[in-house]
């Protein structure tokens, strides 16, 4: 019999969220199906399912992947095209992965995966070695500044089994990554199809001295991801009951995007500059001593400021850079290339502005990471440093320090749609 | 709670889509808890197939007096007078899918400009896909692939007139954490989720609940069980449990040792292998 399940452990419990990436072909859906499975985190009636459309389609094995190839186009095509994100959960922790497609006109889900991850799984097929996909994916992943890369060799049971193989492909990866700002990065040689080292070890590969993939991802080091130094508050909506109890009730609701928030400190109102002291930390009918990121609370003020959606609360001796000449790294989304003069809607944390593509510095080969100095088009999936003026200033600080505050998006002007992201330098 | 708030500051005319199942019943109390002290900015809309267990319209309506919030009902039932839609016949009949016209019908005509929804991503497989701010064309039309990239927590919720959003607040929630949370808030449930005795039949090996307008074939015999709802919808598609949980912590006990999907007891989920996104596609919840 299994344990009691235990609530309060599942409360404490860690969560890691995670991004898989990988080509086309990489076996991707089949890791994730592989994990799911040999955790024991599907149920019955989606097995039976699986096992059911297996064999329609005459497979011998039961495919894994389509577990997770949610949509009616991926199972025609056999290739995934959006993010699908998977969850599940072992007696250590509770896991969310962002499952994204490998194939290049879809890389910018690649993108928005990343965009909330701890880790990163990068899939090379041990047969193909590393590939430009692989080069672009740990690319993004160190650009959006993802803490971990686990890069997964698979397919090992296609090449015998091979140390050599997968030697080759450590250096290989190893030699590029020593360009990026990834910190920590492990490599496990798998076989997702067989499910050798993916949650258990099995007799292949004994020369492989390190634990397996699941034993990796439970017990990497969930750094805090929020930065508890800046006190940074957006402000998201005010609250005004209109009541007799709650007559001079106004409040300012938002999330913390960083630092501590303390009652009776003395904060500072951006852009009007007004200090004033924090008369209460308020999540609904609680009062807070103190606030930190990722809280959602209500901030009341001592004195009554004009304050509305898009301003933001700070503390006066750690102001954010406030400035209308905003430089980013920034990916590109849209078909519709960009080109400098080009004017979007700029959104940044609550705040939504205009701006304008002042110049772009250069662009990122992401097979060398060198600087390319072409100025004239963003295209699809290409990343460039670019230089942004917008119409009236913004609170921020580099993504670096703070991703809530140094992250930013492009929306089109005529079909609203979000066509660009950028991480503010 | 800060998707509730980006609601209320993005759209002019949002509703939150109340089923009077246990997920629509945790988004109004982070909604509640969102806007404290003030009222929930924005009605509640509940799309009543007719079909509908007792004790959840019993619920509701104690639920919204107590908020002291607008009710809006889209009648599946009008849809039917009026001829908007015709009813499905024989033994599997069910207004589940009739709900997306009245749905639809409803958002116009309350010029809804955004829809919150319970939806959870570990649902089911095309939910797996679908963002927090879902956008849809002026038929209501969901195009899995042209959805916006979301990145962060920068939702934009800009659109054309006419156009509206699917906002779904818990998508990132397990079955797990939705009990979690009623436990740790002690939130009120319908009676319902509890262990009650019912009078029911077996259809394809789902437990029904029984009803007048159930038709019943002939080998389907009426009993009496002792169940539980793990899902409340509409009655003629609610696969029910056989359970003696009566209480939350009897209920995360169940639902830690069970192996299939809540789901995976819908009947209209059966139907085909992309059920779900064949109606999502049209503009389903």
């Amino acid at each position: 019999m299994e344990d009691k399940f235990s609530s309060k452990a599942y409360l404490d419990m860690e969560l890691l969220r995670f991004t898989t990436a990988g080509s086309v072909d990489d076996g991707k859906s089949t890791l994730i199906g592989r994990l799911l499975y040999d955790s024991k985190s599907i149920f019955e009636d989606q097995l039976e399912a699986v096992k059911r459309a297996s064999i329609r389609k005459g497979n011998e094995v039961i495919n894994l992947a389509l577990l997770t190839d949610g949509l009616r186009a991926e199972r025609e095509q056999g290739i995934t095209i959006d993010v699908a994100y998977r969850y599940f959960a072992t007696p250590k922790r509770k896991f969310i992965i962002a499952d994204t497609p490998g194939h290049v006109q879809y890389t910018r889900n690649m993108v928005t995966g990343a965009s909330t991850a701890n880790a990163a799984l990068i899939l090379i097929d041990a047969r193909n070695g590393v590939t430009e996909q692989t080069y672009r994916h740990s690319y993004i992943a160190s650009l959006l500044q993802i803490p971990h890369l686990i890069v997964c060799v698979n397919k090992m049971d296609l090449v015998n089994y091979n140390e050599e193989v997968y030697e080759r492909i450590k250096a290989d990866f190893s030699a590029f990554a020593a360009k990026l700002a990834v910190k920590d990065i492990r490599f496990v040689p798998i076989s997702a199809l067989v499910g050798d080292n993916v949650v258990e070890k099995m007799d292949k590969m004994p020369w492989y001295g390190g634990g397996t993939l699941r034993y990796i991802l439970e017990n990497i080091h969930v750094a805090g991801d929020h930065n508890r130094i800046d006190p940074r508050f957006p402000v998201q909506y005010v609250i005004r009951p209109i009541s007799e109890k709650y007559h001079d009730y106004r409040g300012y609701a938002g999330r913390v995007a960083g630092g501590v928030f303390r009652r009776g400190e003395k904060v500072m109102v951006l852009p009007s500059g007004f200090v004033t002291t924090l008369e209460s930390i308020d999540r609904d009918e609680q009062v807070l001593d103190e606030a930190f990121p990722p809280m959602s609370i209500t901030l009341r003020l001592s004195d009554d400021l004009d304050i509305s959606r898009g301003d933001m609360i700070v503390r006066e001796n750690n102001v954010p850079e406030i400035g209308q000449d905003i430089e980013v790294m920034m990916c590109w989304m849209s078909d519709k290339p960009m080109a400098p003069g080009n004017k979007y809607y700029l959104r940044h944390t609550t705040t939504e502005v205009r701006t304008m593509i002042k110049e772009i510095i250069y662009k990122v080969d992401v097979n060398t990471l060198e600087r390319v100095p072409d100025g004239q088009q963003l295209r699809m999936n290409e990343i460039a440093r670019v230089q942004l003026r917008t119409t009236k200033p913004l609170f921020f600080d580099s993504y670096r320090r703070n991703r809530t505050t140094g992250s930013l998006i492009l929306v089109d002007e005529g079909t609203f749609n979000t066509v660009g992201v950028g991480m503010i330098v | 709670m800060f998707i509730m708030r980006e609601v209320a500051a993005q759209f002019e005319r949002p509703a939150l889509l109340f089923s009077g199942g246990k997920d629509s019943i945790v988004m109004v109390h982070l909604a509640k808890k969102a806007f404290w002290p003030a009222k929930i900015p924005f009605p509640l809309m509940h799309i009543d197939t007719g079909h509908n267990f007792e004790e959840t319209m019993i619920f509701r309506d104690e639920l919204v007096k107590k908020l002291g919030v607008q009710l809006i009902v889209g009648s599946v039932q009008e849809a039917i007078d009026s001829g908007r839609v015709v009813e499905e016949t024989g033994f599997e009949a069910s207004r589940n899918l009739l709900q997306t016209v009245t749905l639809l019908d409803a958002i116009a005509r309350q010029k809804i400009d955004c829809a919150l929804g319970g939806g959870r991503r570990d649902e089911e497989k095309a939910r797996a896909k679908e963002r927090f701010f879902s956008h849809r064309d002026e038929f209501g039309q969901w195009d899995p692939k042209n959805q916006r990239p979301e990145l962060w927590n920068i939702f934009n919720g800009k659109k054309r007139v006419g156009e509206h959003f699917r906002v779904f607040p818990l998508s990132n929630w397990t079955e797990m954490d939705i009990w979690q949370y009623i436990y740790l808030e002690n939130i009120d449930i319908p009676s319902l989720y509890f262990t009650h005795e019912r009078q029911v039949f077996v259809r394809d090996g789902v437990i029904l609940a029984d009803a007048p307008f159930m038709k019943k074939r002939d080998n389907e015999k009426v009993t009496t069980m002792r169940i539980r709802c793990r899902t409340i919808g509409d009655i003629s598609c609610t696969g029910l449990s056989r359970s003696e949980a009566s209480t939350l912590e009897d209920i995360i006990q169940e639902i830690a040792a069970l192996r299939v999907t809540e789901r995976g007891s819908r009947a209209d989920d059966l139907r085909s292998e992309s059920a779900m996104e064949d109606r999502k596609k049209e503009g389903y919840f």
